[in-house]
């Protein structure tokens, strides 16, 4: 059943009735005032019972761009003395600042350098390094790390807390894996390293895994990451 | 106009002082002008191991605090007219040599002589910044411990955010036969590690030691094997392609060494 309750003079807030909920179109042309002026009147029309359950609310605001602030006034209108809660806020378009930050996030980087005992590489986003990370060096991202050379060092994949992050490698001697808030570190006896390999998070074990790289097409089937990235926002 | 190279190591007791007195006397063997820089203030080797401990009067801090010419400070070698040294200060600390002090020091010194050896200090701090400071290129000194190669590599690190050009690579003290049971570092396997060219090898010689005891070094007498490792280096530095020394005559090591310098030259 689809409910459309129509404004007298405009259709500044549109309520769709469907089974997650309501969906609370936001018309976009009209002004920031407007808006605030129609979702209290909208939001005093609404009348609960004493034993009604929470509504999850959809709001969409088209091509409109909305301040944090803004976002939370509009959130705070919906959900007070009322049984609706905000469960998205969605737009059509981002800040260029967002959206350069997005961009940043899901890049990959290309170094090309050798990450030598004390050195520190860290990026945001991917890191793609052509070269070694030797004992003592430290590489970190964002995102997933690529090494196309040994790496033999410190190694952080998703350094802000990503845990679907990985770490590949041609050869693999590293003296620490860490994904997001999780640490692996080499064994105590002396190992021979591992060629073409990746680690990743296993949820099951709740630890760090290495395993062959060609597994990677199982575990991890959304690699591309700009779009799921944007989705996570 | 000559040309300045350090020799620097990161870690200390690799043989630093040891390679630049040798490399220093193989190149005067060679007739070339050279001399010595100890910039180790403080705790100077460089004059003893080159036997001339007794004739310092001045020092290199003196010529920085313009207490004496250069000239006044620099040493004649008592074998090499056209062999020099310029010993550190033993008084004062690391600090009295500014890289300005050293910038300048070495300009006017390469007026004059073909080659600047100078001898850094172990660590990474200021005495190492002022060292490499007037530096064209580099020699890093390790032996094959994983700490010594530990620390090059950070040195080598260090050198590449600098103008000096890219480092050549020492392996001083090989014991063959543990290299060969595999209780120390492999030679590829170091290079491999730090990724730059290897200029010498030098085996582990009593030779060495006899030889710095007796303020002579080991260069000078071409009767070991080790002397003729820091002869060889001394003509890589000049551009010759001489090939890397074979460290036994088994037939295993031999090869080894031998592909590996294949691949290199």
């Amino acid at each position: 059943m689809i409910l459309i309750i129509q404004d007298e003079d405009t259709q500044t807030i549109t309520i769709k009735g469907t089974k997650e909920g309501l969906t609370l179109f936001i018309e976009d042309t009209c002004s920031y005032e407007d808006v605030i002026t129609q979702l209290k009147k909208r939001m005093k029309e609404a009348e609960f019972t004493q034993d009604e359950p929470i509504v999850p609310v959809h709001v969409k605001i088209g091509n409109r761009y909305l301040t944090t602030e803004q976002i939370k006034e509009v959130e705070s209108l919906i959900i007070t003395d009322t049984k609706f809660t905000v469960e998205s806020l969605e737009s059509n378009v981002v800040s260029k600042d967002r959206a350069l930050a997005w961009l940043d996030e899901s890049d990959v980087k290309r170094v090309m350098k050798i990450v030598r005992s004390g050195q520190v590489l860290s990026v945001t986003g991917d890191l793609l390094l052509l070269g070694d990370v030797n004992p003592g060096g430290t590489v970190k991202a964002t995102g997933n790390i690529y090494v196309l050379g040994n790496l033999r060092g410190i190694a952080h994949a998703g350094s802000r807390g990503n845990q679907e992050a990985i770490i590949v490698a041609s050869y693999m001697k590293p003296s620490q894996l860490r994904i997001a808030e999780y640490i692996s570190r080499a064994p105590d006896y002396e190992t021979d390293g591992v060629y073409m390999e990746c680690g990743f998070i296993h949820k099951e074990e709740d630890k760090i895994m290495i395993d062959r790289l060609q597994t990677l097409s199982h575990i991890r089937t959304d690699i591309r990451g700009f779009e799921r990235r944007m989705q996570n926002g | 106009m000559g040309e300045a190279i350090v020799i620097t190591s990161g870690k200390g007791g690799v043989g630093k002082t040891t390679t630049t007195a040798n490399i220093g006397t193989s190149l005067a063997l060679m007739d070339k002008k050279v001399c010595l820089i100890d910039t180790d203030i403080g705790l100077r080797n460089l004059d003893v191991v080159m036997g001339l401990e007794n004739r310092i009067i001045y020092d290199i801090v003196d010529v920085i605090e313009e207490r004496c010419k250069l000239h006044q400070a620099l040493i004649k070698d008592k074998r090499f007219e056209s062999l020099s040294l310029l010993p550190a200060a033993q008084t004062s600390d690391k600090s009295a040599v500014t890289k300005e002090g050293m910038i300048e020091i070495v300009a006017t010194l390469k007026q004059e002589y073909d080659y600047i050896i100078i001898d850094c200090p172990a660590g990474i701090e200021q005495g190492f910044q002022s060292a490499i400071a007037a530096a064209d290129r580099a020699i890093v000194v390790t032996t094959p411990e994983k700490s010594s190669v530990r620390d090059a590599d950070r040195i080598i690190g260090l050198l590449e955010n600098t103008d000096v050009e890219r480092p050549r690579l020492v392996i001083n003290r090989i014991r063959n036969h543990m290299m060969e049971s595999g209780d120390m570092l492999d030679i590829d396997e170091i290079v491999q590690v730090l990724s730059i060219d290897l200029i010498g090898i030098v085996i582990d010689d009593d030779a060495v030691i006899k030889a710095s005891n007796s303020g002579e070094p080991v260069a000078f007498h071409p009767d070991t094997k080790s002397s003729i490792a820091y002869r060889n280096i001394a003509r890589r530095i000049l551009g010759e392609n001489v090939p890397m020394q074979s460290l036994e005559d088994e037939k295993g090591m031999f090869t080894k060494v031998k592909r590996f310098f294949g691949m290199r030259s």
